[in-house]
């Protein structure tokens, strides 16, 4: 089997903090593999975002600490990869598209420049020709007057617009590996499902996996192959899609489903569930969805592992030990 | 907005701010006690010699029939003539205006050109020495009386060192460059001659530098807090994600962006050097609008103040103007608005 395009172990991120460290990721091991579209779901503050950005070193230098764990982008480590490597990787190989369209572009250059510049960073394409390949991205993602957008600012597109740019610009060089933090959050409902739909398109057809961030387990249970479900900086369960929303084996998830209502919109964010997450300055030493858990119990002080719970399918939560031992 | 509409209203501002001025001065210099045709006549003149010349200098009229006169002037680019030179105000301001103008502009150069990079540097080295050593800076050069620090610059490369020369606009021996732009070092390299431009260089430097410091600071950390805000911004992290360097990320990204606000500042910056090379000059015996202003205040001379009242108020009005010109050059949302 060919390498996976990005394989994280046992990655734990802290942010130091005056009233303490704040230990946003907490050992998390996650694989995409080739052509694969990888789900991660989770409540807000539950680390998808610094879990994706950490793996593409996109964090700000300075504000926090990677302790323990390593990352491999496309089989190679990128703690020994230099900064100029991990440039060329960044915008070439590896994409990555944010939820804010509105502010995801510098505000006073043209579109134009904006995707000439990945581009030339990383083909061989100058001139007329680069041009050529920004006005080919635009039309993949359904955008007609590509030639007259390449002249515009960002302040003059409305924000699927802007995000349909930027997804084309993110598939500039055909990466291998694509992290759609929340791509649609901010658009509304209608456009969310056809930008959903280009995204989708465009990574089935030129076979790029995909690591997609989402609140939205509808969106999720659609679009992705395998999902991981994360808590509180670790990951709870994860497994086939169809598996894991269909018979969810670990609480949260579980209690993630029930919370959605019946008639939900397609769009609609996660659904609260009674409680709030842990303090991360001071983690739990067991279970992290022990408060707010109704199976909880004496067992659940020490911390469960991911265990198997069915084929593929992985839930660290020590109600499932027990059933299955 | 387009440009023509911004050049359009601040001209019709600046028609509105030169008649305040004018009104104003005016008004001011006619309250002031003393009798100019005296001044002029001397000590000696008989009151028929002082009658005679104050009728032909019209200051026999009521005052709103000077104004009129006054400003009939003006528009044609007369500003009488000065009491105490004898000369037309306008041939006075045409040598004294450039010679302010050259050490504002090099002490603006000065501030931009260091405060600039130390700014970007106290950025991205945020809470790093460099940062601190920005922020003593700033503190230093906003409270350094600027007299104090000139005669302390004076005393260190005039005095002990020998380098520089310590007042004055050229070494006397010269001979002076033909006047083209009333700029010493551009018109001394017009003119070819590299000894007198090196000796223009040499004696712009310490006024210079005592005149920008304070701004320098100002600028650094202007800019410093622009850069911070751009650098958190999120397309800077869509830039890293296209995989730009850290180098073209700050230079090619966020400087651009942050210089958007700091255009402000430097204007400002521009017509406080202005302003405060009134008092630089005296310390450095620099021949500008500043000794030339305090010299026909104290002679009564109001053609000549109210000349330079006039060309200052011009001069900011202009510099708003070349600012908002700026700013739209350099920012499309301010382009599309309205
Ligand atoms: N720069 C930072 N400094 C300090 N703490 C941070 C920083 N970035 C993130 N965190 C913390 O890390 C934790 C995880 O945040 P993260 O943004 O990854 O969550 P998320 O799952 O992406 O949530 P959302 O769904 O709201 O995007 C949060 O507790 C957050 O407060
Ligand atoms: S380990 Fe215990 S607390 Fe945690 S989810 Fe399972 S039953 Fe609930
Ligand atoms: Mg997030």
């Amino acid at each position: 089997m060919a390498d996976p395009v990005l394989k994280i172990d046992g990655l734990e991120v802290l942010f130091p903090g005056f009233a303490g460290d704040v230990h946003a990721v907490n050992g998390v091991d996650l694989d995409v593999q080739p052509g694969e579209i990888v789900g991660l779901v989770g409540e807000s503050g539950s680390a998808k975002s610094v879990t994706a950005m950490t793996a593409l070193g996109l964090l700000p230098t300075g504000a926090f600490r990677q302790s323990a764990g390593t990352i491999s982008i496309l089989g190679r480590d990128v703690a020994t990869m230099s900064e100029r490597e991990m440039n060329k990787l960044r915008g070439g190989d590896v994409a990555m598209i944010f939820q804010e369209p509105q502010t995801a572009l510098n505000p006073t250059k043209t579109i134009g420049k904006q995707m000439l510049r990945v581009i030339e960073l990383h083909s061989d394409l100058r001139g007329m020709a680069a041009r050529d390949r920004a006005i080919e991205l635009l039309k993949d993602m359904r955008i007609n007057d590509a030639e007259e957008i390449l002249g515009r600012y960002p302040f003059e597109l409305s924000g699927g617009m802007r995000q349909r740019i930027l997804i084309g610009m993110a598939f500039a060089c055909s990466p291998k590996l694509l992290v759609a933090d929340e791509p649609t959050t901010a658009l509304d409902v209608t456009v969310q499902r056809q930008v959903l739909q280009l995204l989708h398109a465009k990574a089935r057809q030129t076979g790029a996996s995909v690591l997609f961030i989402s609140h939205d387990l509808a969106v999720i249970s659609q679009f992705c192959d395998r999902i991981y479900v994360m808590y509180a900086g670790r990951v709870v369960e994860s497994g086939p899609a169809q598996k894991v929303l269909g018979n969810p084996q670990h609480p949260y998830t579980a209690a993630l489903i029930e919370a959605l209502p019946e008639d939900a919109d397609p769009g609609a964010p996660l659904a609260s569930i009674p409680g709030t997450v842990p303090n991360l300055v001071n983690p739990p030493k067991g279970c992290a969805f022990q408060a707010r858990c109704r199976h909880a119990h004496a067992a659940c002080d020490s911390r469960p592992v991911l265990t198997d719970v069915g084929s593929k399918h992985q839930a660290a939560c020590w109600l499932r030990e027990e059933i299955s031992a | 907005m387009s440009f023509l509409n911004v050049i359009r209203r601040r001209l019709m501002f600046l028609i509105l701010v030169l008649f305040g001025v004018t009104v104003i001065t005016f008004t001011i210099s006619n309250l002031i006690p003393g009798d100019p045709a005296r001044m002029i006549a001397g000590d000696r003149a008989t009151p028929e010699i002082v009658q005679n010349i104050r009728e032909d200098l019209g200051l026999d009229k009521p005052l709103p029939v000077q104004y009129l006169r006054y400003l009939e002037g003006v528009v044609q680019g007369d500003f009488g003539n000065s009491i105490r030179t004898r000369r037309p105000v306008l041939e006075d301001l045409r040598i004294f205006f450039p010679a302010t103008l050259e050490l504002a502009l090099t002490a603006l150069f000065f501030a931009t050109a260091l405060g600039i990079p130390l700014g970007v540097a106290s950025a991205v080295w945020k809470d790093k020495p460099i940062d601190h050593f920005v922020r003593v800076i700033a503190v230093t050069g906003i409270s350094t009386p600027a007299f104090w620090l000139g005669l302390l610059v004076i005393l260190l490369f005039y005095g002990n060192l020998g380098w520089l020369p310590s007042g004055g606009r050229i070494d006397p021996s010269l001979e002076m460059p033909t006047r083209v732009t009333g700029f010493l070092m551009i018109d001394s390299l017009l003119a070819g001659d590299f000894q007198a431009f090196g000796s223009a260089l040499k004696h712009i430097l310490l006024p210079a530098f005592t005149l920008g410091f304070v701004h320098l600071g100002v600028v650094a950390r202007q800019v410093r807090a622009a850069m911070l805000e751009e650098l958190q911004q999120d397309y800077i992290r869509t830039a890293k994600a296209n995989g730009l360097s850290r180098f073209k990320v700050v230079f090619t990204e966020a400087l651009p962006n942050a210089m958007i606000p700091s255009i402000t500042v430097l204007g400002l910056a521009l017509g406080d050097l202005l302003y405060g090379a009134v008092l630089t000059e005296t310390v450095f015996a620099w021949p500008g609008m500043g000794a030339y202003v305090v010299n026909s205040i104290q002679a009564l001379d109001f053609p000549a103040v109210m000349g330079f009242t006039v060309v200052v108020s011009l001069a900011y009005v202009l510099i708003n103007l070349a600012v908002d010109l700026i700013y739209m050059a350099v920012d499309p949302r301010i382009r599309e608005v309205s």
